[in-house]
């Protein structure tokens, strides 16, 4: 063996491995660049009059986000509400019903579904919602997001719910126990961590999309607790309105909302990972 | 308990080793199917509604809206054709930035990181796909965007601005802007299904490379890259159908422009950056129309990325649950 090539291998290799490396801290460097600004620029304009005012009319300073906070949490609980059960219930008939082939087309639509842009499921609902309702409205907007969250639960549901050992479903069985039965409380329960976990997932991401609930939920500086009668706002669409707005109170203001829906957003995605992890 | 009745248990028989025929498992069974088949029927109402809402579009313009270069929503023209332009120049400036970063950094996730370094790293890489769009789209306001006028256009032009890319004023908005935060976007999700794609490589694999004598980076090219190759792929344009169909923080960077030139400096416009900015104001039905055709184009592109991408990912990984984030 030629000591040359072979130092020259090694010194390929080292090379080209450590840029991989940096690669990978480039990819986490980027991560915290972005949360250091939100995280400077937030806690700046934070205080507790952000979290129970409502936004304040031009020049007067102050004020908060109550409102989107509100209306966020609202619109989101109302999506996990529809989304969450009704992609459990799609994932249960994957992993426990279906052929393989009717299963393979169902769970390729989940997966184009996952795909289509949120902005189009906004316009979908618009014209199928809003239209007909003739109004903006949080269960428009709720809808939206219910849609979007749908092929995340039931995929994800699919999976933890066949990692329940088939003997439990033939122990079920052999006691008698009917299909169904067996199905709400054995096999449910047994995979609850990993549909816990799911379900966190799809709230984490629906809480942070802003497009879909522009032509649905629209937004709102005033307070409203309706679901059906009227606009509402919601934190990504208050940071978007804040955001591209020319005033540096405004600008303030996003950021500040920024660091909150961020903080929401990676709380519920640990959670997630705790409830799967913990033994 | 009853078990089956003629037929219908024969037929389960084969497929299904338990079932019976008691109202409450087939009613059971019905919600579920229900539930099961209502992923598909939203799938297909959604592409229904969409047509349908621009149908006055389509007979308007018919296929001359694809390849239209006016937008002009007071002539009451509309072509696609800057939108399209947009959507997928900005959506390869972003695969370019971020396909190689990706790539080493799965690869340093997969392959070289020590244990108690990989799933703080991966967590990390995670959270960063979590990051709401709309956030991302407010640091591109305000520290991208000045960064990206100066120095990088600036130098760009300066340097290199006899190549039209790279041809007139730095604005800061613009093509450049919306490729830099899509890539931005697109690198947490490639790298996390490329490391899932990595791993599923066996380790017998590596194990005949290093037999052979290679060293760590040729037992990397060797043998895992060209085993997963596919799947490597389908991440990639996993990563496009991101990028296109990215909506909120590509409209606050990108600049609302409806020229097609080459300059990556000018503002220019998606197709979802066109939709999140004007479908509010649309003021007449044409228009509404326009825009929704937009949509139906949009979600036409995804779906054909998306289905060639699952394509490549399911042949290498059965289950790739990550996708599903």
């Amino acid at each position: 063996m030629s000591g040359f090539a072979y130092r020259r291998r090694k010194t390929v290799s080292t090379v080209v491995l450590g840029l991989c490396a940096s690669s990978a801290f480039v990819a986490v460097g980027v991560l915290a660049l972005i949360l250091g600004f939100v995280l400077v620029n937030g806690i700046n304009s934070l205080n507790l009059d952000f979290f129970t005012h409502m936004p304040t009319p031009l020049g007067e300073p102050g004020g908060g986000v109550a409102n989107s906070i509100v209306g966020s949490l609202l619109i989101v609980g109302l999506a996990a509400l529809v989304g969450i059960p009704a992609g459990v219930g799609a994932g249960v008939f994957l992993s426990e019903y279906a052929g393989p082939r009717l299963g393979n087309v169902i769970r390729f639509t989940a997966d184009v579904l996952t795909g289509v842009p949120s902005i189009v499921v906004g316009v979908f609902v618009y014209s199928m919602v809003v239209l007909k309702m003739g109004h903006f409205s949080a269960l428009a907007a709720g809808i939206a997001l219910a849609i979007i969250m749908l092929p995340i639960m039931a995929r994800s549901s699919e999976e933890m719910l066949k990692l329940v050992p088939r003997s439990q479903r033939e122990a079920a069985l052999a006691l008698g126990i009917t299909r169904w039965r067996t199905i709400l409380s054995v096999i449910i329960p047994a995979a609850r961590r990993g549909l816990v976990t799911g379900g966190l997932l799809a709230v984490a991401r629906a809480g942070g999309e802003t497009a879909p609930l522009m032509f649905t939920a629209l937004g709102n500086r005033f307070f409203s607790l309706s679901i059906t009668g009227g606009p509402m706002d919601a934190l990504p669409l208050r940071i978007w309105r804040y955001g591209i707005g020319p005033y540096s109170e405004w600008h303030q203001q996003a950021w500040a909302a920024s660091f909150v829906l961020v903080m929401m957003v990676f709380a519920i995605s640990l959670t997630a990972r705790l409830v799967l992890t913990r033994r | 308990m009853q078990v089956g009745r003629g037929k219908s248990a024969a037929g389960l028989a084969g497929r299904r080793p338990w079932g019976t025929g008691n109202l409450g498992d087939a009613l059971a069974r019905a919600v579920f199917a229900g539930l099961g088949l209502s992923l598909l029927a939203v799938a297909l109402l959604i592409l229904y509604e969409l047509v349908l809402e621009s149908r006055r579009s389509i007979s308007a313009f018919g296929w001359a809206f694809l390849t239209g270069t006016r937008w002009d929503p007071v002539d009451q023209v509309f072509g696609a054709a800057p939108a399209i332009y947009g959507t997928l120049v900005s959506s390869v400036i972003a695969l370019i930035l971020a396909v190689p970063i990706s790539l080493g950094a799965a690869i340093f996730l997969s392959e070289m990181a020590p244990s108690w370094l990989r799933s703080p790293l991966s967590f990390l890489v995670e959270m960063l796909a979590a990051l709401p769009s709309v956030v991302l789209g407010l640091w591109g306001i305000y520290v991208l965007i000045p960064w990206v006028r100066d120095p990088v256009e600036t130098w760009l032009g300066g340097h290199l601005g006899f190549i039209p890319l790279f041809d007139g004023p730095p604005f800061g908005v613009g093509m450049l802007a919306a490729g830099l935060v899509l890539a931005i976007m697109v690198l947490p999700i490639i790298t996390a299904i490329a490391r899932d794609v990595m791993q599923a490589v066996p380790s017998s694999q590596r194990e005949a490379m290093v037999a052979l004598g290679a060293t760590r980076w040729e037992v990397i090219l060797g043998a895992v890259l060209p085993y997963c190759r596919s799947g490597l792929v389908g991440a990639v344009i996993l990563g496009l159908g991101r990028a296109l169909g990215e909506t909120m923080a590509v409209t606050m960077v990108i600049g609302k422009g409806y020229n097609i030139t080459a300059s990556l400096f000018q503002p220019a416009s998606t197709a979802a950056s066109t939709l999140a900015s004007e479908f509010n104001e649309a003021a007449y039905n044409l228009y509404v129309s326009a825009l929704v055709e937009l949509a139906l184009i949009l979600m036409g592109i995804t779906l054909l990325v998306n289905i060639l991408a699952r394509l490549l990912v399911w042949r290498v990984a059965r289950s790739p649950e990550v996708i599903a984030e």
